[in-house]
């Protein structure tokens, strides 16, 4: 400590300043790509873009109706079943935090949270698209449901840790059966910490491209069937930003806009409730 | 009355034992899916595993229409990518980290970084990807053409500086958390030693979050590794490796994960398919011993 303190303030102002830089350039991609995103998209959506299926090549007009109705259809199906599923795995694992099943499933959920999801739309094709001959939307919610399932866990675990003993003891010593004091008591104690891991998990999976390549596939005409290749919304902004007509660049800046919208309402739904709740997540 | 009591407290044994059950069950399926996971793939990549060997994966050649298959092109692009991108995104994720978790913990305008931070990591990366391709690219082209490059503008430099974005918030968000868990009786003591601010960072608050930083970064990594989309609109999907570094930093070339991304719905024949699958089992080996030790690291940081 040779240096005069007077050196050593200023050497410490100018470090301030060369965090605070960095730390707020950040935010600066992110205005960028969304300003460039509504710039693009904004003036593609009028009724006619929300309520037909893509134009050929040569033909102007299209919409994204095929798309919109896929995403729908697939996040649904994978939510009708990862939500159960993760909620169950979560009471287990905040109930039961010592036993063996419980530490290999805790790992497993981190493993199943790092695993790219390119690798997830491989395994569901050999799980549903090759024995049942064909990509279906069934298989893309499948791997939807996947990538959604460790975020439902860990968010249903962590809030019901946080509720206190006596809450279920309370309920117990009434001579509520087990099932009914969880169901009852507990999961709506901590509904909104449960609710808002739901909200993030299905704005995770609604932009998730990489699983649905394999699965879901993409279809250019609107389909209601679960056996039979269905588009969503990322998909067909990878095929049509990816191909070199510009009719179809515009559609997926369209559809790019629409997803940012869901996107981010999701997460500010999920923000607004950890607020109010003041959970954890 | 007894009896019907009796009857009634019999079936809600039976309701809470299946209760117990299902939640038994629901964890058990998990255990199984990641398991089930590991075995397809591991299955799936015999006939490539049998093939090619342990050889596979320094093979400097992917051909598949004469049927050669190496790995190391994908090897390569993957490691720079993922270590291009986490160069750049370290001062940001550590800036972040300090400024949130040090400086200005409260208030509006840490609210609004941190709500932008979060922002960053919820945009999907098809759409990092487009806008990538479409605003990005024409850039570093012109970049590449005032520097003597080949102006490819896609390649393994603009793919990286939109995984660095990508990652940034991962870094930084479990960054925040550990920079404020640094006991305050420390920070206090070497401000009571006369301290400047920046010299409690660097002397205090860094060498006691070190190791979860270092975790942090590992949990970057594994992001970045598997990050499939943004960086397959923008890598230029190549097998062939350039032939001078400057070509091969910024010219095209191929992750393991765009090459599956690109080719499987391609492979037309067992061996093809199988030595895909294999990068994918790789892949998923990897992310999942870098993420195993990032968790273990940080468990090991909160408990102290």
């Amino acid at each position: 400590m040779e240096a005069k303190i007077g050196t050593r303030n200023i050497k410490s102002i100018f470090f301030k300043g060369i965090i605070v830089f960095f730390a707020f350039l950040i935010t600066v991609p992110l205005i960028i790509v969304l300003l460039y995103i509504i710039k693009q998209g904004a003036s593609q959506i009028n009724w006619r873009f929300l309520s037909h299926v893509p134009a050929p090549v040569g033909e102007t007009g299209g919409g994204i109706i095929n798309a919109l109705v896929g995403s729908f259809i697939m996040v649904m199906l994978a939510a009708v079943v990862a939500i159960p599923v993760g909620m169950a795995a979560g009471i287990y694992l905040s109930e039961n935090p010592r036993t063996r099943l419980a530490y290999y499933t805790g790992l497993c959920v981190d493993i199943l949270q790092g695993v790219p999801s390119i690798v997830v739309g491989i395994v569901v094709y050999f799980w549903l698209v090759k024995p049942l001959g064909t990509f279906s939307a069934l298989s893309g919610s499948a791997a939807l449901a996947i990538m959604m399932l460790p975020i439902v866990i860990r968010s249903t675990e962590q809030t019901l840790k946080l509720l206190p003993d006596s809450l279920k003891e309370a309920a117990l010593s009434l001579g509520v059966p087990y099932h009914r004091v969880i169901l009852k008591v507990i999961v709506p104690c901590g509904f909104a910490g449960i609710l808002s891991g739901i909200t993030l998990s299905i704005a995770r999976v609604i932009g998730e491209t990489a699983p649905l390549l394999f699965t879901a596939f993409g279809n250019p005409y609107l389909s209601g069937s679960i056996t039979k290749p269905m588009e969503s919304l990322p998909h067909l902004i990878f095929t049509y930003a990816t191909s070199p007509y510009d009719d179809w660049h515009n559609l997926a800046w369209g559809a790019s806009f629409i997803l940012l919208v869901f996107v981010l309402t999701l997460n500010i739904i999920t923000k607004v409730m950890t607020r109010k709740w003041k959970v954890q997540l | 009355m007894e009896n019907k009591r009796l009857e009634l407290s019999n079936s809600q044994l039976k309701w809470e034992t299946l209760f117990k059950r299902i939640l038994i069950a629901m964890s058990v399926l998990l255990l199984l899916i990641v398991l089930g996971v590991f075995v397809t793939l591991v299955i799936e990549s015999l006939p490539s595993i049998k093939a090619l060997g342990i050889g596979y994966l320094w093979g400097k050649v992917w051909d598949p229409v004469q049927n050669i298959y190496g790995a190391y092109p994908f090897l390569l692009g993957t490691l720079l990518t993922s270590f291009i991108a986490l160069i750049i995104s370290i001062p940001f994720s550590y800036a972040i980290a300090i400024y949130l978790g040090e400086y200005n913990p409260k208030g509006w305008l840490s609210d609004l970084l941190k709500n932008t931070v979060e922002l960053i990591a919820a945009v999907p990366s098809i759409i990092y990807g487009f806008w990538g391709l479409f605003v990005l690219v024409p850039l570093i082209r012109t970049l590449e053409i005032k520097l003597g490059i080949l102006p490819y503008g896609i390649g393994i430099f603009t793919a990286s500086i939109i995984l660095a974005v990508m990652i940034i918030p991962y870094g930084a968000s479990l960054g925040i958390t550990l920079i404020r868990m640094v006991p305050s009786p420390l920070k206090e003591g070497a401000y009571a030693l006369g301290a400047t601010r920046w010299e409690v960072i660097r002397s205090v608050i860094m060498p006691y979050t070190r190791s979860g930083l270092f975790a942090g970064v590992l949990l970057s990594l594994g992001r970045a590794l598997g990050e499939t989309m943004a960086v397959t609109m923008l890598i230029g999907n190549t097998s062939a490796i350039g032939d001078s570094f400057k070509n091969i930093i910024f010219g095209p070339s191929n992750t393991m994960a765009s090459v599956i991304a690109n080719e499987f719905t391609e492979a037309d024949h067992t061996e093809y398919l199988s030595a895909l699958i294999e990068l994918g089992l790789v892949l998923f080996l990897v992310t999942v011993v870098i993420n195993l030790i990032g968790k273990r690291i940080i468990t090991k940081f909160t408990n102290n």
